[in-house]
């Protein structure tokens, strides 16, 4: 049996579905999990005990965790609470988007730390309020320090899509396993997935490389 | 919401079993990747270092092509297709006389993925070492393994040990997708409790407590080691 490019022309429409579902739930678990690890993160830092303990608590308890129990843990939890099934997407958007949120709380939190504390008395001096000084003046800088890491984090989120697979979601991975077995092409099937993931992630990190140098100049 | 409670079904027979098999499972998918994962990624992470340019460059395409290919798309390929593609001899003794398939598939995936991971922190143990060390070397009349051996890995290990740690502990959590080709580890034990029982919030949050306790006793176990690790004098630490 030779290596069969047809059966992957053939599925192609199919495949690009999949791979629309995992950029979708990429962009909108990443935008979600970081507005979500903002908050976290000036909770970490706010100073206030009880804030501080809860969002380090909530990072280091999603930090332990595997996340495919954490897909397995929504996709069981989410009809239950809501009292009907809502499908996979759904529950495994708000599986990734907090999932996501303790990892990029980390990544915000020294990113706000790496601002000097001079920014912050002089934004108190000018008469800003708390608010203000970080949104002013913090936050805008932060990000620009960690935005080469945030899009790093966002191509390993990339790839954690492919795990939606254990709940039959269908995105690029399980795309792929359904023409794989239906056709009995595993071999072609399955190497062209690694070939597209590989080129997806390997741009994605050339343009972080070169964002970085950008940055660093 | 409707829901059932009975927490004793996490104590009867034979869920108990699948749970501790479960746990059995995880660490020894874990235990040894990480034997793998530890020994190639020194190797590749040293490679990338060398002066010869070959080396490091091959070196360089094992980082990129293992780390930007999901891991669970790599396990299918050694479990569905490296099979297929070995000479036949190979491939019928994998599929029919290879002891424990699922389990060793599982290892050897995980293991050379998390090499090159491993590898980069290697890589950048050796690169956070300031350069006079390596010429200093070289001045006393030692040649490029003895740099190594005697000046560079010494230093570089200790300086690794804590993301050492955060890499140890991501294969743990990774070993969980030992499941997709039939392992049953922790989390799929839990998951089958579910689908036997209905009694998920029980089974999952069982497979989340041990997850969160082996996590924590690793944590605390590395920081004794990396107090005892730590060099004065570098950014990794030390007083």
């Amino acid at each position: 049996m030779g290596f069969d490019v047809g059966v992957i022309v053939q599925s192609l429409p199919f495949l690009m579905q999949g791979l629309g579902l995992s950029l979708l739930l990429t962009v909108l678990a990443a935008a979600g999990g970081i507005v979500m690890a903002v908050a976290l993160a000036l909770m970490r830092l706010s100073g206030i005990t009880a804030l501080s303990l809860i969002a380090a608590a909530y990072v280091n308890f999603f930090r332990s965790m595997p996340l495919i129990l954490v897909i397995f843990w929504f996709f069981f939890l989410v009809p239950l609470m809501i009292g009907r099934p809502v499908g996979g997407f759904y529950s495994a958007l708000i599986a990734f988007t907090l999932f996501e949120a303790a990892y990029y709380a980390e990544i915000v939190r020294a990113g706000i730390q790496s601002v000097s504390r001079g920014q912050v008395a002089a934004g108190y001096a000018t008469g800003l309020s708390y608010g203000q000084t970080m949104r002013f003046i913090v936050l805008p800088q932060a990000f620009r320090n960690m935005t080469p890491v945030l899009l790093t984090q966002a191509i390993v989120l990339f790839q954690d899509t492919s795990l939606v697979f254990v709940v039959s979601l269908r995105d690029f991975m399980t795309a792929t396993t359904i023409v794989a077995r239906n056709e009995g092409r595993l071999i072609e099937m399955y190497l062209f997935a690694a070939a597209v993931y590989l080129v997806i992630c390997l741009a994605g990190s050339l343009y972080v490389r070169r964002l970085q140098r950008k940055f660093a100049r | 919401m409707h829901y059932n409670w009975n927490w004793g079904v996490l104590w009867q027979e034979p869920y108990l079993g699948w749970l501790i098999s479960g746990v059995g499972w995880t660490l020894a998918v874990s235990v040894a990747a990480w034997v793998i994962a530890f020994s190639l990624g020194s190797v590749v992470g040293v490679a990338r270092t060398l002066p010869n340019r070959w080396v490091a460059g091959a070196a360089t395409v094992y980082v990129e092509l293992f780390r930007n290919i999901p891991l669970l798309v790599q396990l299918f390929l050694w479990y569905f297709v490296v099979p297929e593609l070995l000479p036949a001899d190979w491939g019928r003794w994998i599929k029919r006389d290879m002891p424990l398939p699922e389990y060793t598939t599982a290892v050897v995936g995980l293991g050379f993925y998390t090499a090159s991971r491993v590898a980069e922190q290697v890589r950048s143990g050796i690169q956070s070492i300031p350069r006079g060390q390596s010429m200093a070397g070289y001045a006393s009349g030692l040649s490029t393994a003895q740099l190594y051996r005697y000046i560079l890995l010494p230093v570089a290990y200790r300086l690794i040990v804590p993301p050492l740690t955060s890499e140890f502990l991501t294969i743990f959590k990774n070993s969980s997708l030992a499941l997709t080709i039939g392992v049953l580890e922790l989390t799929a034990q839990s998951r089958q409790i579910t689908e036997y029982t209905f009694q998920g919030f029980e089974a999952f949050t069982a497979a989340t407590v041990i997850y969160v306790v082996i996590t924590l006793t690793v944590t605390a176990g590395m920081t004794l080691v990396e107090r005892r690790a730590r060099m004065p004098g570098f950014i990794a630490g030390g007083r």
